[in-house]
């Protein structure tokens, strides 16, 4: 387990701001204490100082998961956020896509958002933006890049993508021994 | 003829399926109903005793059955746990009431024809005797099969020459009565339901008559073989070895069970003269193989363990699932919002029972209730109900330490950091590094942030760290109470499984005792628990903690459950194991558990047992020529065993194990040998303190120059357990020095005894 290196900090959060803008700094300064990113096995985990003390009692070969893991670098240095990072994107977001109950089970099963399916979209989304699926009992369903900005989205036909999956819940059951 | 539904004389019948939900549908019914009921039926003065006295019955079943649940569960969860229905049906014959009913409207059109005809058959009874009755009989019912005049016969010769109760009944009965018990036999062969044809006039013995053909005809609605049961007798050798060839019915097995219990529970009376209850108790342990598929041992295992009657009721509970239960993940979500959003899914629930707020029981769904969205948002985990229990009695607090030693698949610790509200540290352990995948997954879909999860195995984990507020160990173990989820386990475990698992937890336990931290101001303590139900994996593995470590048995603040053994056989436990709590799947409707919290009072290790035996071993050595031998060896006993008692008085925590240890030694008159044992204990504790300490060093040596705040976090965790490490050094010097005050005193106080 180490800190990030510079160019790895730079690349996880230009990712991150794709979703929660400059609320990023809310992650790194809480008022509850000081929190952390540490890269282990190529993964980043975010956690409290507290606990992180503790974890480096653990030897590197039997840690298997500090705090919340956000997602990993990939063999060619990028990042790919996880959906377990959705626990702290969920409640920062900019920009928002609800579903319908008819679609939520589509997007759960790792579907693209149809217009059929998009109950609402956060207004002056722009193409390409990073957005968080809820359902429409604002749960949290996942998060995805907007396909098509909102102007573009009142005027498509019903089975045009307007948001691309990334990730959903339902990875926790379909991917769980690739989480962490 | 078609039946008709009669609202006021309704069938009670299991609460079905959908019982729940049609109440209304019912409550609906029979008000259509009466209204096409309002003239009532015109009945005979007969039917409408019958029905005074059918009513009345129904009463009794009624409140017998009213009574039943209590007598399964003493508890509050009695509410919502509902006695096991059984899975395998046995070919029972109908019900009292069921027969009444079907059979009700034939009667009521013949009882008046009959009466006549009955009344003259009674008279002519009642003059020629019995003989010309049964000619009668034949004569009369022209239309009955040849087969069944005969069967009857054979019956009653069979009857008459065992000399079995039915046949002295009969010859006590008066003549007319047995005339009218022939008769009726012969048509329930039958119909079954010409009961009360034939009448004489006089209504006393009418009624005795009626009494009679009642019992007769619940002996004959419960069972065809009668007479194998009224006396239930033990098989030959050589129809065992029968048995062996032919095919088993299970039928037949299942019947003698029950007769086999029924005999061994009132053996004095019941018992065939001449046979021993040891031949009842193995055709028993046989039958219980065959009906339940279990094997040799595990029967003999829950023998041991229940009385006979709760022994059936538990192998049936085995049969049948548990109810599916889930836990609301407060973190996310709270329960009533979330049953409010599953109900609206289909799901038939409610709240599992007044003792878990968080609990709920899911009785049936239109949807796999382990992929809704709810489930994968993470509101919601699916949990026995069981699993509820050791954290509940570990009752963590906001901002502590715990460690779950074996945390797969997360259930648990995520139930502890919901308890904790995200707060302090969460150390979850599981020696299988495959299954803790699902523990990240379970703790990252539920919102946990404060966990650390980590693969050592167990046993080495104080080696890791230590100093926890308050440890979890749900130890690996046998599963017996599990049987209802994976019944392999009937057939699979054998003696050395109970034992290789029992060793295992033994070593677990004490790794988890030395992790705890005695001196915490909120915690200290540790909840052991397993999912299996023999002693031997509980109660014994508790009771050597308690020998090997400073820890005590305290409350687990779970007010229902059944008390843990504190003698099983030829075993004796501490009395502090009344503490524990079992829980099983017949009286609690949950999985076979074992709970056990315990409170660590002193960081001390108390001397070994080789170490204790080298003492003994000196003070008999040192005592041959001085002391009378006799005496010394059980005072001995007596400060041994009081080592973990001592734990319950109100002495100084810290002292109370240096005294204990020095009363040990102190006994020998002369305590010259007990000198280099003193000591003995701060060395073994300073070792200890050089090795984490040493363990640390090395690892701060291993940070590079560029994580320097790590390292400096790491170093103040470092400080922090040497600090800790340093007052477990001082302690025992402190012990040391009030013991040699407390030896003096007992030194002197032994010369004034032995003066």
């Amino acid at each position: 387990m180490r800190p990030l290196t510079d160019e790895e900090t730079k690349t996880m959060f230009e990712k991150l701001s794709k979703y929660i803008g400059e609320n990023i700094k809310l992650l790194v300064d809480r008022p509850d204490g000081t929190y952390c990113f540490r890269l282990h096995n190529d993964r980043v985990y975010y956690m409290s100082e507290k606990i992180l003390k503790l974890a480096t009692n653990i030897s590197r070969d039997k840690l298997v998961s500090v705090g919340t893991c956000f997602g990993k670098f990939t063999k060619t240095h990028k990042f790919r956020l996880h959906i377990t990072a959705l626990d702290f994107l969920a409640p920062y977001a900019k920009f928002k896509v609800w579903v319908k109950p008819g679609a939520e089970q589509s997007f759960l099963y790792g579907n693209h958002v149809l217009k059929s399916g998009l109950g609402r979209i956060t207004d002056n989304t722009m193409q390409y933006q990073g957005v968080v699926v809820y359902s429409m009992a604002d749960v949290p369903l996942g998060f995805g890049v907007a396909a098509k900005s909102t102007q573009e989205c009142r005027r498509v036909d019903p089975m045009t993508i307007v948001v691309f999956h990334q990730a959903d819940v339902g990875e926790f059951i379909r991917s769980e021994d690739t989480l962490t | 003829m078609g039946r008709k539904l009669d609202p006021t004389n309704k069938v009670k019948r299991g609460p079905g399926r959908k019982a729940r939900k049609q109440k209304g549908a019912e409550t609906e019914l029979a008000k259509f109903l009466t209204d096409e009921e309002s003239g009532p039926k015109r009945l005979s003065s007969r039917a409408r005793k019958r029905a005074v006295k059918r009513s009345q019955d129904s009463k009794n079943i009624k409140d017998v059955a009213k009574e039943q649940p209590k007598k399964g569960f003493t508890d509050e969860n009695n509410e919502w746990l509902k006695p096991a229905k059984r899975k395998r049906k046995i070919d029972q014959p109908e019900s009292e009431d069921d027969s009444d009913d079907q059979w009700e409207e034939e009667e009521e059109e013949e009882v008046e024809e009959e009466e006549e005809g009955g009344n003259k058959i009674g008279k002519k009874g009642a003059s020629l005797g019995i003989e010309e009755v049964d000619d009668d009989d034949d004569d009369d019912d022209d239309d009955d099969d040849e087969e069944m005049v005969d069967d009857y016969g054979a019956l009653e010769d069979s009857s008459d020459e065992e000399g079995a109760e039915e046949g002295s009944d009969g010859e006590d009965l008066l003549p007319i009565e047995r005339a009218a018990k022939k008769q009726k036999k012969l048509k329930e062969a039958m119909t079954q339901e010409s009961e009360e044809d034939d009448d004489s006039g006089d209504d006393d013995e009418d009624e005795e008559g009626e009494n009679a053909d009642a019992d007769m005809d619940e002996e004959d609605t419960v069972q065809a073989n009668i007479d194998e049961m009224d006396q239930f007798r033990l098989p030959g050798a050589e129809e065992r070895e029968k048995e062996g060839v032919l095919p088993v019915d299970l039928q037949t097995i299942h019947q003698r069970i029950k007769d086999n219990i029924d005999v061994l529970s009132h053996f004095a009376t019941k018992r065939e003269a001449g046979r021993e209850r040891s031949e009842y108790v193995s055709l028993l342990k046989k039958d219980l193989c065959t009906y339940y598929s279990y094997n040799n041992f595990l029967i003999e295992k829950l023998m041991d363990i229940f009385p006979l009657s709760e022994l059936i009721d538990f192998l049936e509970a085995n049969e049948i699932q548990r109810p599916v239960t889930i836990r609301t993940n407060t973190l996310k979500t709270r329960r009533r919002d979330l049953a409010q959003a599953l109900i609206n899914r289909g799901v038939n629930l409610d709240p599992i029972g007044k003792w878990s707020k968080v609990g709920l029981v899911i009785y049936d769904s239109s949807v796999p209730i382990g992929a809704t969205p709810e489930y994968l948002a993470g509101q919601y985990m699916l949990q026995g109900a069981s699993s509820f229990l050791p954290v509940m009695a570990l009752s963590p607090q906001e901002g502590e330490s715990v460690l779950d030693m074996s945390s797969a698949p997360g259930g648990k610790t995520t139930y502890i950091a919901q308890l904790m509200r995200n707060t302090g540290v969460i150390v979850a352990n599981d020696a299988n590094a495959d299954r803790l995948k699902s523990v990240v997954g379970n703790i990252h879909r539920l919102g946990v942030t404060n966990t650390v999860v980590c693969n050592y195995d167990g046993r080495k984990f104080p080696k890791v760290m230590g100093g926890f507020d308050r440890v979890l160990l749900d130890a690996p173990c046998s599963g017996t109470g599990v049987i209802s989820k994976d019944p392999a386990v009937k057939t699979s475990k054998d003696e050395a499984d109970i034992q290789r698992s029992a060793h295992l937890q033994k070593e677990l336990i004490l790794a988890a005792i030395d992790s705890v931290n005695a001196e915490s101001p909120t915690g200290g303590y540790l909840v052991y628990c397993t999912c299996s139900i023999t002693v031997e994996e509980n109660e014994w593995v508790v009771d050597y903690a308690l020998k090997k470590r400073n820890v005590k048995l305290v409350p687990t603040g779970l007010d229902f459950g059944k008390e843990g053994f504190t003698r099983f056989k030829e075993r004796r436990f501490h009395p502090s194991l009344r503490l524990s709590r079992r829980f099983y799947p017949h009286s609690h409707n949950m999985d076979g558990f074992f709970v056990a919290k315990l409170k660590k009072f002193s960081n001390t290790v108390p001397a070994t047992a080789e170490e204790k035996e080298e003492q003994d071993a000196d003070t008999s050595e040192a005592t041959v020529a001085t002391d009378n031998p006799a005496e010394k060896p059980s005072k001995e006993e007596k400060t041994k065993k009081s080592v973990p008692g001592k734990a319950g008085t109100s002495q100084d925590k810290a002292q109370a194990n240096g005294t204990a240890a020095k009363k040990t030694t102190n006994i020998q008159p002369k305590g010259k040998k007990d000198l280099p044992t003193g000591p003995k204990k701060p060395k073994i504790a300073k070792i200890d303190g050089e090795t984490v300490k040493g363990a640390e060093g090395k690892k701060s040596t291993i940070k590079t120059a560029g994580e320097s705040k790590e390292s400096g976090a790491g170093k103040k965790g470092g400080s922090r357990f040497e600090k800790k490490l340093d007052q477990k050094r001082k302690s025992p010097k402190k012990n040391n020095r009030l013991g040699k005050n407390k030896f003096k005193k007992l030194k002197k106080m032994l010369e004034r005894e032995d003066a």
